[in-house]
């Protein structure tokens, strides 16, 4: 039953076997080492699993694999630069006390990646509906949101204003 | 000084990038796949298995079912082993068990060659059961004529306590009966409910197992690895020196991770196969119906009450629901009515009575605050109606019978060593703008309506006197002149590793980023320590880590006192060894070369060090919340919120605060939309799953405001006492004593839903 | 791993029909947010799958030269959401499936399926319904066009053979046109839920913006499948806007039959009819400028 299967991944392109029958956190986990990719429920209810699968971010537990073929997917384990600096958003949750458990740390990181990248700034409210697709029991997400908002708010060189409520 | 920096976790860059490993991320190729089959009754027996089909399913390695498990019953908490028999835990579980008492017990398992074999194969086992009767609260458990859900227990009673404070010999009352039936007092009685709740730690439980040099090797998300070493010893009936346990980085833990769940069975497994290694990792699903929760306890509770405010008696009669298993067993019910005994002071006399019940409910067991957040909620929800009643300023009321500075617990001898709770009480006061609100939202009319509440709580740290505290570090120095610090003390999440560092980097005088944790745990090589419950870590092991670091500190001195004889008033700063006149007399990292490769004298220093810590003491904090409902639907939403707390003195100020955000969170979704549903018929459980089960979102939450009172605690290492637990205990009276202000509706039992909303205020005619 | 039989991935429309002639028994995945959960759970465990995720010919959202909203079946909730289309023309149905489950899951179901999959708590029926959208289906012998008023069938089945698939959700010009809509979903939380009750109104108001001239109300989870309460329409239309606010809520209950689940009651469930029915209709008629 295995297919040839080949997507660019953390902007390497990669070319495997795999089962039709896997999902993409399945391969990326299982077949690519990608460890990142955590599974809280399997089913799309905690988020735990998010990539980036061409620029938008979805539960790669409830997608197969095989849809991702060709495309571009982004793990946290492509964010950081060349030289091995994190990217702006890592140092966001790190410099936030952002994190504390880890285990949604990266794919919220991925769903911020896809809010930063749209050019816009956004609500504190907004970006409160932007990551309510991962469940978190560590931080309440106060910090992971102020997080976020400082990666907006950097990538933007936009800090306070009225699009920021405090 | 590096307690008191917000130093950035020492874990942050490898979590952030994906490198931080948790157990399912570091399992050994080739592994075998196991999964349990789960009854599909609450309460009876397996009276017969047909495991052919399943056993010939190709890929399947082996099939093992309650028949062909040890026949010892072992206990499951994460509580330290007493060495006394009656305090010892209660042993009422097999691996499998053929005495069914949950929906879902663990009946059999399969060892596949992948998990989908694995799942393939449970469905074609064939099971025949005897059914009795499902029995899911205390009151029918306790009836007579209902038949023991373990043969031990008749009555369905694990245990049933009395206690009652000393009477001051001149009150001239006999027994708190009298002095809440005494006429001249004001009385209060009050029933309050708490609901069953689970921890929802983002990574399920999970473990593999291999044997090495016929040994058993589990590594597992626990927060407890000495004490899984322990029970799965006990559970396989072999040494345990046999066991070797490895915990990596854990995904969340909360107290469920505080008991050995599957351990135990992902061991015997992998013996079973010739110690192939065996990954056990539970589903969602099974997270919820397989692990633990917090227990649903009701409360009846009296008090008498002067006419200054003062509380002459308090009496608390609470009745827990245990479950099929003991779990942590009554230690949680008798450290719920202490800790309704604790925060505040009775002049005369207090009584206490707790029943814990055996159901057929899934087991609850250790959660965050054990067995506090339900007693707390019962609490402060009577101070608030107390008040109420008698036209009290509920703030005053509370500080009035504040438990003071140098209280000494009656009955288990815990004390007051330092307190800021006053003061938390009215640093929350002036956030929220107390004052102005309830004048403000006096007397309100139409659907929307705001209201703003608040309620007090008291933590003790750690566990003393009740079991035992103790605490190992080892330090050891590099070549560099860094340290290493080892601990059996647990990262959970909560940011245990860097204030740990931290505290080492205080005790040798070396800044924080030259101490390297080693965050994992593994039993063959960890000192020892009983591990992450309690909010004991920052103390217990605070104070292991403090010895060990002076011992440390002293044999570095030692050291550099041979090289350089004749100086004086050694001292380390700034990475170098100075004497007293403030000259440099060698680096560290020097001191550390000669120390490893002198041949004269060659002493890689180390240091160990055990605290056996025989005090404890209380944490102190509140909650203040300003909510507005939207009656005729039902709905609450909390516009803002803020928690202060005294923990003494802060270790990492940014961690501490971001901990508290969690526990308010966590007792945020307690107040209002959290709760385990059990089909009264079957006994299963209905909504174990992240999308029926109300784990609150982002889009569910306020702002989160947490301050502090930093007091120093004369018994904690650094100044420092409980915080981990505390943030989630206050939050869910706040709320529903907000509630009653905004609408005179006083809502007794949690979740604070819409619909029980709406049917108490249908109750209350305000529909 | 998923348990499955098989996947065939067509590669056209005509491809996917041939395939489900073949093999009744196949299930289509679209999003795969339905289905794949389905196949865990056991429900539809060692079943063949017939892919569809993916065809350009089922995806898109237009506007026809008439002015008909055509909606790709494929189309994902973030797709309809975010479609200029959309919110110049039915802004409430974006709106609407903006508000189901979480952005990832969003950007993974898709309207089709949501209609498809025949739940009565789906975000975007109530609205569909509230429009009188219409479902075009394609099957071995053509095309035919269903109005969503006879797309249910009973709980989770719709007017769909099993060898025919959904290609396209028509919203006619004349049932947009001039109309205002809102939709109140309520859930236990604000977001990663499944609707409590959904209500959908769509109102089209007097030239002075004082009455109501027509109105539709539609709702999900008020019985087994979404429905309308015509007869409560019909006895609102023609009054002022607060006038029928206050009493479309009590005369939508005389058509409405939610039951008592371990999720909520009837009585709660009817109590939020009651309420928000109210409610729905007064906010799209202020979206309409209507002064309340």
């Amino acid at each position: 039953m295995i297919q040839v299967w080949n997507a660019v991944v953390n902007g390497q392109p990669v070319e495997l076997g795999i089962d039709p029958r896997e999902s993409l956190a399945d391969v990326l986990r299982e077949r690519l080492g990608l460890t990142s990719v955590k599974k809280g429920c399997e089913v799309g209810e905690c988020g735990a699993c998010t990539v980036l699968v061409d620029g938008t971010a979805v539960d790669s537990c409830i997608y197969l694999a095989l849809w991702a073929r060709g495309k571009q997917i982004l793990t946290v384990e492509g964010l950081q630069e060349p030289d091995g600096a994190l990217s702006p958003i890592q140092k966001a949750f790190v410099e936030e006390a952002a994190v504390q458990c880890g285990f949604c740390t990266p794919g919220i990181i991925l769903s911020a990646v896809e809010i930063v990248g749209s050019g816009r700034t956004y609500t504190r409210d907004e970006l409160r509906k932007l990551i309510s697709g991962h469940l978190c029991r560590c931080t309440g997400y106060q910090n992971i949101l102020n997080a976020v908002e400082r990666a907006v708010h950097e990538a933007h060189k936009f800090v306070g204003g009225e699009e920021t409520q405090e | 000084m590096e307690v008191g920096r917000s130093i950035v976790r020492v874990d942050a860059f490898d979590k952030v990038t994906g490198r931080a490993k948790y157990t399912g991320d570091l399992i050994d190729r080739p592994v075998l796949e196991a999964a349990i089959l789960h009854s599909t009754i609450a309460n009876g027996w397996v009276k017969a298995m047909d495991i052919s089909a399943a056993q010939a399913l190709p890929g399947v390695v082996r099939v093992l079912t309650c028949f062909d498990a040890p026949d010892i019953q072992y206990p499951t908490p994460g509580h330290p082993w007493s060495v006394e028999k009656a305090h010892q835990d209660v042993a009422d579980r097999k691996l499998l068990n053929r005495r069914v008492r949950i929906y879902g017990d663990d009946i059999a398992a399969v060892v596949a060659r992948d998990a989908l074999t694995a799942k393939k194969a449970l469905a074609l086992i064939r099971v025949e059961y005897e059914t009795c009767p499902v029995v899911l609260e205390p009151r029918e458990a306790m009836a007579t004529g209902t038949p023991p859900i373990h043969e031990e227990y008749p009555d369905n009673v694990l245990r049933h306590t009395v206690s009652e404070i000393p009477l001051p010999p001149d009150s001239g009352f006999q027994c708190a009966q009298e002095v809440l039936d005494c006429p001249g007092y004001h009385a209060f009685s009050g029933h309050y409910e708490t609901q069953q709740v689970q921890h929802c730690h983002i990574e399920n439980p999970v473990s593999w197992a291999y044997m090495e040099g016929g040994r058993i090797t589990v590594v597992t998300s626990t927060q407890i690895p000495h004490i899984v070493r322990r029970v799965t010893g006990q559970a396989l009936g072999i040494p345990w020196g046999q066991i070797r346990v490895i915990k990596p980085y854990i995904g969340g833990g909360f107290g469920n991770k505080q008991e050995v769940l599957y351990e135990p069975l992902n061991a015997w497994l992998c013996t079973q196969v010739g110690g192939r290694a065996v990954r056990l990792e539970l589903s969602r699903e099974e997270t919820f119906q397989n692990t633990r929760s917090r227990h649903p306890i009701s409360f009846d509770v009296r008090a008498a009450v002067d006419q200054d405010g003062r509380l002459m008696a308090r009496e608390c009669v609470l009745v827990s629901n245990q479950g099929g298993y003991a779990s942590h067993g009554h230690a949680i019910a008798a450290n719920a009515v202490t800790g309704f005994r604790q925060t505040y002071l009775d002049q005369i006399a207090h009584r206490s009575e707790a029943y814990t019940v055996y159901t057929n409910r899934s087991s609850p067991g250790a959660m965050r605050g054990y067995g506090i957040p339900q007693a707390n909620f019962a609490l402060e929800c009577m101070m608030e109606d107390i008040a109420l009643e008698m036209g009290l300023d509920p703030i005053a009321f509370r500080v009035k019978n504040l438990m003071p500075l140098g209280y000494v617990d009656p009955l288990n001898g815990i004390t007051c060593h330092s307190t800021g709770a006053a003061a938390c009480v009215e640093k929350g006061r002036q956030w929220i703008g107390w004052d102005a609100l309830r004048e403000k939202y006096q007397n309100q009319t139409g659907p929307l309506r705001r209201g703003v509440g608040m309620a007090v709580f008291s933590y003790k740290t750690g566990v003393h006197p009740i079991s035992l505290e103790t605490a190992s570090a080892r330090i050891v120095l590099s070549q560099d002149g860094a340290v290493q610090l080892q601990l059996g003390a647990t990262e959970i999440g909560q940011g245990g590793d860097t204030v740990f560092s931290q505290m080492a980097a205080q005790a040798i005088g070396i800044p924080t980023e030259d101490v390297r944790i080693v965050s994992t745990q593994d039993t063959d090589t960890a000192p020892f320590d009983t591990g992450a419950y309690a909010s004991r870590q920052t103390y217990v092991t605070g104070h292991a880590i403090k010895k060990a670091g002076t011992l440390f500190r002293r044999k570095l001195l030692d050291y550099a006192g041979e090289l350089f004889p004749g100086a004086e008033g050694l001292d380390i700063r700034d990475r170098t060894v100075m004497d007293g006149a403030g000259n440099t007399l060698i680096t560290l990292a020097d001191l550390a070369m000669e120390a490893f490769y002198s041949l004269s004298h060659s002493e890689p220093v180390t240091a160990e060090a055990t605290a056996h810590v025989k005090d404890n003491t209380f944490s102190f904090g509140c909650c203040f919340a300003e909510i507005e409902v939207d009656i005729p639907v039902g709905k609450i939403r909390v516009l803002r919120m803020v928690n202060v707390h005294d923990s003494g003195t802060l270790i990492n100020p940014a961690l501490a605060e971001a901990q508290v955000h969690g526990g308010m969170s966590m007792g945020l979704g307690y107040a209002l939309s959290e709760e385990m549903k059990f089909d009264p018929k079957t006994g299963r459980l209905l909504n174990g799953n992240l999308l029926d089960y109300k784990l609150p979102t982002a889009m569910d939450h306020p702002e989160l405001a947490a301050l502090f009172v930093e007091t120093c605690d004369s018994s904690g290492p650094f100044g420092n006492k409980a915080l981990g637990e505390p943030p989630s205990i206050p939050v869910a009276a706040a709320v529903r004593n907000a509630l009653r202000h905004a609408t005179g509706v006083a809502v007794n039992t949690l979740p604070l839903s819409p619909q029980r909303l709406v049917e108490e205020f249908w109750k209350g005619g305000l529909l | 791993m998923f348990d499955l039989a098989s996947i065939y991935e067509a590669k056209s429309v005509s491809a996917a029909i041939r395939a489900l002639e073949d093999d009744p028994s196949a299930v289509v995945i679209a999003g795969g947010t339905d289905v794949l959960i389905k196949v865990r759970e056991g429900r539809l465990a060692g079943r063949r799958l017939i892919s569809i995720h993916g065809l350009a010919e089922l995806e898109g959202i237009a506007l026809t030269p008439a002015g008909d909203v055509e909606i790709g079946p494929l189309a994902t909730f973030r797709q309809v959401a975010e479609s200029p289309v959309i919110e110049k023309t039915v802004p409430v149905l974006g709106e609407a499936v903006d508000q189901a489950g979480g952005p990832q899951l969003r950007a993974q179901g898709t309207i089709g399926g949501n209609v498809c999959n025949g739940i009565t708590s789906a975000d975007s029926a109530s609205t569909l319904l509230a429009l009188d959208a219409r479902l075009r289906v394609r099957g071995p012998r053509g095309e035919r066009e269903i109005p969503m008023a006879e797309w249910y069938r009973g709980a989770g089945k719709v007017n769909l053979a099993p060898y025919e698939l959904l290609v396209k959700i028509v919203i006619p010009r004349e049932n947009y046109e001039g109309y205002f809509g809102h939709y109140i979903k309520y859930a236990a939380r604000n977001a990663m839920d499944i609707a409590t009750l959904g209500v959908s109104c769509m109102v089209k108001l007097s030239g002075d913006r004082t009455a109501v001239e027509d109105v539709s109300l539609a709702f999900g989870v008020a019985g087994p499948v979404p429905l309308r309460v015509y007869g409560a329409e019909a006895a609102v239309r023609g009054l002022p806007v607060a006038e029928a606010a206050d009493q479309i809520g009590p005369a939508a209950l005389e058509e409405v039959s939610p039951r008592t689940s371990w999720r909520a009651t009837k009585e709660f469930r009817i109590q939020l009819v009651r309420e928000l029915s109210g409610r729905a209709l007064r906010e799209a008629a202020r979206k309409g400028g209507a002064v309340l």
